[in-house]
């Protein structure tokens, strides 16, 4: 079990969390109109009558957003449910023009799986998913563009998202983190959301309580639509400390909606109705329960990318990485993918570190994604096929990685172009090594009489003598021999 | 049990009707006729009968995932009995 705990006046307290994570699943059309489910667009222009709540109309569910729910309930290793239906969820709001929200309740597509998680310190947690359902998204409102009155964008309504409830198996703000980001991970590489919090692709419903070790599960509370990893887990912290606090005076957490605003750092009551979540679900009339059949599922889970977890297994024995390492290079299957572009029948050490190290760098100072990296995979593994063929040595790659981030040219033509190649001729290193000796009588003495440090100082000054360009092996050997002569 | 008046003002208050106080009692009883009517069902000996929600089990015909609709605001907001713009507008609501 999780240490983290809480001190309070009497004494530690544990967290425990559960998330309910909305993932807009990817789609041209909606759930069950043929309208666009793209993101943005011209107001009220990506809503077909049926989103629009018009009288008459029908549903027809989307085939390819099952399969899209089926797929994610395949990459979290759960049930997949042959029979499931879809209920109407009563609620009057201004931008759900039916007055309900066509969702899955008594009999979701996806029963339990679970998501791995991995923390800072190595430990690995099984964070169990009660559930996968498909349902509706809203409309937009917009409440500051007119003092009396808001505005209702339909571009939204009826898109399909999948709603994924875990265990409350969560205890603590780096858990919530953890599976946010397996989460998002494992939707990614599946394809089937984009996990794109700032737009609101993904988003997380929190309940939180407190308990003390040991005792049973406390009174939760629900903090509505919290839109990314870093305010979850601040939610979770600050609202864990406010329970603390009621407790801790004598008093009872009630259950209720709470909203986290994230400029003053606390949650705050949402006031709801007594009878907000009086939703009176009944199966929808307009629509047949969904049955799908065994074989179709087998013909999805056969043409699934690889996963995360088997992704970074095989690369840790395909290319000798360790399991950090993998870890990095899986963050993204993009990632990934230019990673065994450069080590595939290459010098897997070398693309990893290089990647790893100078690559990444790149990417950084020139605020570049993998998507739109300066430099390409193949420019890269040139490159490095450079150094292995000992065309230049490590550090002028370098110096040539610099230029290839700046003019995207190819490796071997400013290598070329600026004379970079190796020297590995001895004669002219042994002629360098003898310039310098002569020059540095007094430090040879020293070295000589044992002061070994000064190794370097030889090493240095001939690397520089050559330009950089020495083969470090050759002149390592070539100075031993003729200090030692 | 005849419905009391409070649970009809709930009733109405979540389907949005306005019903005066003086009708929740009557309103109550005719609730009352449609509720026993509909009870009658349970006289009938359902033990071992799975729930039926359609009249088969075949997979419902299914939409292919392509835009087909769509680009049809004037239609869209035709209804609307206030609009500015492209948008619908309602009287403002803030939680």
């Amino acid at each position: 079990m999780s240490g983290y705990r809480i001190e309070g006046s009497t004494g530690l307290w544990e967290i425990v969390v559960g998330l309910e994570v909305h993932a807009q699943v990817i789609s041209q059309a909606k759930l069950f109109s043929g309208a666009s489910a793209s993101y943005g667009g011209e107001p009220n222009t990506h809503v077909s009558l049926i989103d629009a709540g018009f009288p008459g109309m029908l549903p027809v569910l989307n085939a390819e957003c099952v399969a899209q729910a089926v797929r994610t309930g395949l990459g979290l290793n759960a049930e997949i449910n042959l029979f499931s239906r879809f209920d109407r969820k009563n609620y009057f709001y201004a931008d759900l023009p039916t007055g309900y929200q066509i969702s899955q309740f008594a009999h979701p597509i996806i029963g339990t799986g679970t998501v791995e998680i991995e923390l800072a310190d190595g430990t690995v947690r099984h964070i169990g998913v009660t559930r996968l359902h498909l349902e509706q998204d809203a409309g937009k409102s917009m409440h500051d563009q007119d003092p009396t009155r808001s505005f209702i964008d339909l571009n939204r309504a009826g898109v399909a998202l999948m709603e994924i409830v875990s265990e409350p198996d969560i205890r603590s703000p780096e858990e919530a983190g953890a599976y946010l980001r397996k989460l998002r991970q494992i939707l990614r590489y599946l394809g089937t959301c984009d996990g794109n919090m700032e737009e609101g692709s993904m988003r997380a419903d929190v309940n939180v309580s407190v308990r003390k070790p040991g005792e049973e599960f406390r009174t939760r509370c629900e903090i509505k639509n919290v839109n990314s990893i870093r305010f979850v887990m601040q939610a979770i912290e600050v609202e864990a400390a406010r329970q603390i606090e009621v407790w801790e005076s004598g008093g009872t957490v009630d259950q209720e909606t709470r909203l986290f605003d994230s400029a003053r750092g606390e949650t705050r009551s949402l006031r709801s109705k007594e009878d907000a979540h009086d939703y009176r679900y009944f199966p929808d009339p307009d629509l047949l329960p969904l049955v799908i059949e065994q074989p179709w599922i087998d013909a999805l889970k056969a043409a699934l990318p690889e996963l995360p977890e088997a992704k970074r297994a095989r690369l840790e024995a395909e290319y000798g990485i360790t399991r950090y390492e993998s870890g990095v290079l899986t963050v993204e299957q993009a990632v990934a993918d230019f990673y065994e572009t450069v080590a595939r029948d290459a010098d897997a050490r070398l693309a990893t570190n290089w990647i790893l190290g100078d690559f990444f760098a790149a990417l950084n100072r020139t605020g570049r994604s993998i998507e739109n990296s300066p430099v390409s995979a193949q420019a890269l593994r040139e490159l490095l096929g450079l150094i292995s063929d000992q065309t230049i040595n490590g550090k002028i790659a370098k110096d040539v990685l610099e230029i290839m981030v700046e003019t995207g040219e190819a490796p071997l033509q400013i290598v070329d172009r600026e004379g970079l190649r190796q020297v590995t001729d001895t004669g002219a290193i042994d002629a360098a090594i003898a310039d310098i000796l002569a020059a540095n009588a007094d430090k040879v003495a020293e070295y000589r009489s044992g002061k070994d440090k000064l190794f370097g100082f030889f090493v240095g000054q001939t690397m520089k003598a050559m330009k950089g360009k020495a083969n470090p092996a050759m002149v390592n050997d070539a100075l031993k021999k003729q200090l030692a002569e | 049990m005849p419905l009391d008046a409070q649970t009809v003002r709930r009733i109405a208050r979540l389907a949005r009707i306005g019903v005066a106080d003086d009708e929740l009692v009557p309103l109550g009883h005719e609730l009352d006729g449609i509720i026993g009517w509909v009870e009658q069902l349970g006289e009938v000996d359902v033990d071992g009968v799975p729930p039926m929600i359609g009249t088969g089990l075949a997979m419902p015909r299914l939409r292919e995932d392509a835009v087909t609709d769509g680009n049809r605001r004037e239609d869209v907001l035709s209804n609307a009995p206030d609009r500015v713009d492209a948008y619908f507008t309602v009287p403002k609501v803030v939680e």
